[in-house]
């Protein structure tokens, strides 16, 4: 079985693909942490946000229907605030849709809530849509992310579609024998399936780990090739920070 | 006739084997290997091969004695026997950790603290030689059975290894493919040992079969007898 539901498009062939992952990385985190920590009524420095994305997304050729399903992660959260904050917030000016009391400021908090999310997402997705997560998570160890965490991001990369392969067939195995998961002492069924599946990863780590070994594994991953950043990486990361910043301080200059 | 000691690339004394679990693997194992030797070495599920493989670098050790060219295994001399024994295990998905294939196949010469330019020749040289060049910046979950098993022979020549030690090699392939990597195999010039249930595979490029059977030797010489041997092959789950 094929999967890449983790890096799907990070192959093609695009001039934000062809950059090097720590200037992405940089550039997307920047236009982050300038989105999440605006105030939510400086409409402009979103607009800022939202074109940055915008022009990078275009410019990376994923497809736009790609973009917006992987987006849609996001929507739950929006709506559990749009469902309760607008009527339950207290104080502040208030409006009346039909039988219900609005309130300007819950309003706000939704927008301040779905603006920052949307964007910040958008970013990650075009992070892990243009970058191989290979890449990825050597660009992470470049700059000095702990390599404990690119260490384990690396390894689930390589077997998560493994176990999904695993659990795939076994629930193959589990449905040919007419299993419908009905009933409530089946789920007993689908705990021992679980249980199956971790001894199983466990036994598979036990012999990776016999394989690295051989090939005389000490506890440390050695560094290997070392890529310089070139000029459209700059080129890149300086251009979409300083948007990003531009964005943040533009409540100043209005 | 008694080889010379230079000549002999693994010796194996009174090697016996109880895993955690209380499981007797092995029992009492006495083998020698000549350098440039191949050897087939069969036997049912659970007989002690794969186990008496990890013996062969280190992974495991049991009470007794491993030789690998005339080093004793031991704590202290892993690094230098990893790199004589080249291990190839069974599934491919174990064997291919890395997110692309260059990553694993350079694995090996990063832990031997290679310069980069050797590790990027050795990288080169060890997927020419089973035929995936070109492939360097594909990632394991995207290729083949038949690929991933070439790559995973990659990984370890790409030490150098004097001493292959393959376990079921063709095991799962297609048919085509199975003879494809039995040439391959069949043309690396060092020491081989092959664990296998491929009677035809011990045939074609193995002069010596070794049978185990409930961690015991019960039978070892030329690979033609010991085939031909319908009582002993039965007897040892192999037909």
């Amino acid at each position: 079985m094929r999967h890449d539901f983790i890096d799907r498009y990070s192959r093609l062939d695009s001039p934000v693909h062809g950059l090097d992952a720590r200037a992405k990385a940089l550039a997307f985190f920047a236009v982050i942490i300038a989105c999440v920590t605006t105030p939510p009524g400086d409409w402009w420095a979103f607009a800022i946000y939202a074109g940055l994305v915008v022009v990078v997304a275009t410019a990376s050729q994923v497809p736009l229907k790609y973009l917006l399903t992987r987006m849609l992660v996001v929507l739950p959260f929006i709506v559990v605030v749009a469902v309760f904050v607008p009527f339950m917030h207290k104080g502040g000016p208030t409006f009346d849709l039909g039988p219900l009391t609005v309130s300007r400021d819950g309003l706000l908090i939704v927008w301040n809530v779905a603006v920052k999310s949307v964007i910040s997402v958008a970013c990650l997705i075009l992070l892990s849509s243009t970058t191989q997560f290979s890449d990825l998570m050597h660009g992470f160890e470049r700059l000095h992310v702990p390599s404990f965490f690119t260490t384990v991001g690396a390894f689930m990369y390589r077997y998560i579609f493994i176990i999904v392969d695993e659990a795939e067939r076994m629930k193959r195995a589990r449905d040919s024998r007419n299993f419908r998961g009905r009933w409530l002492w089946q789920a007993g069924v689908v705990g021992r399936m679980i249980a199956t599946l971790f001894l199983r990863s466990q036994e598979r780590a036990e012999r990776v780990y016999n394989a690295m070994s051989a090939r005389g594994f000490d506890g440390t991953f050695p560094r290997w090739t070392e890529t310089r950043l070139r000029w459209p990486d700059y080129a890149f990361m300086s251009g979409v920070i300083l948007t990003a910043l531009a964005g943040r301080l533009v409540i100043f200059w209005t | 006739m008694i080889p010379l000691a230079q000549e002999i690339a693994v010796r194996v004394d009174d090697l016996s084997y109880r895993y955690p679990d209380g499981h007797q693997a092995l029992i009492g194992i006495d083998l020698v290997v000549r350098r440039g030797e191949s050897v087939a070495i069969m036997g049912p599920n659970g007989a002690g091969k794969s186990t008496l493989m990890l013996h062969l670098n280190g992974i495991l050790q049991g009470d007794g004695r491993v030789e690998i060219l005339g080093t004793e295994v031991n704590k202290k001399n892993l690094g230098r026997v990893r790199e004589t024994v080249g291990l190839v295990f069974q599934d491919p998905d174990d064997q291919l950790f890395s997110p692309t294939v260059r990553e694993d196949v350079a694995f090996g010469p990063l832990n031997q603290r290679l310069s980069p330019e050797l590790v990027n020749q050795s990288v080169e040289r060890a997927l020419e030689w089973v035929g995936m060049e070109g492939s360097e910046n594909r990632s394991p979950h995207h290729m083949s059975f038949g690929e991933k098993k070439r790559v995973s022979l990659a990984t370890v020549l790409s030490m150098g290894p004097e001493i292959l030690v393959l376990d079921e090699p063709v095991a799962n392939l297609d048919p085509r493919g199975r003879r494809e990597l039995i040439e391959l195999i069949g043309s690396f010039d060092v020491t081989k040992l092959i664990v296998t249930h491929d009677l035809e595979m011990a045939r074609d490029i193995c002069g010596r079969a070794v049978i185990i059977d409930r961690g015991r030797i019960v039978a070892d010489g030329r690979v033609g007898p010991i085939l031909g041997d319908v009582a002993l092959l039965s007897r040892s789950g192999l037909i």
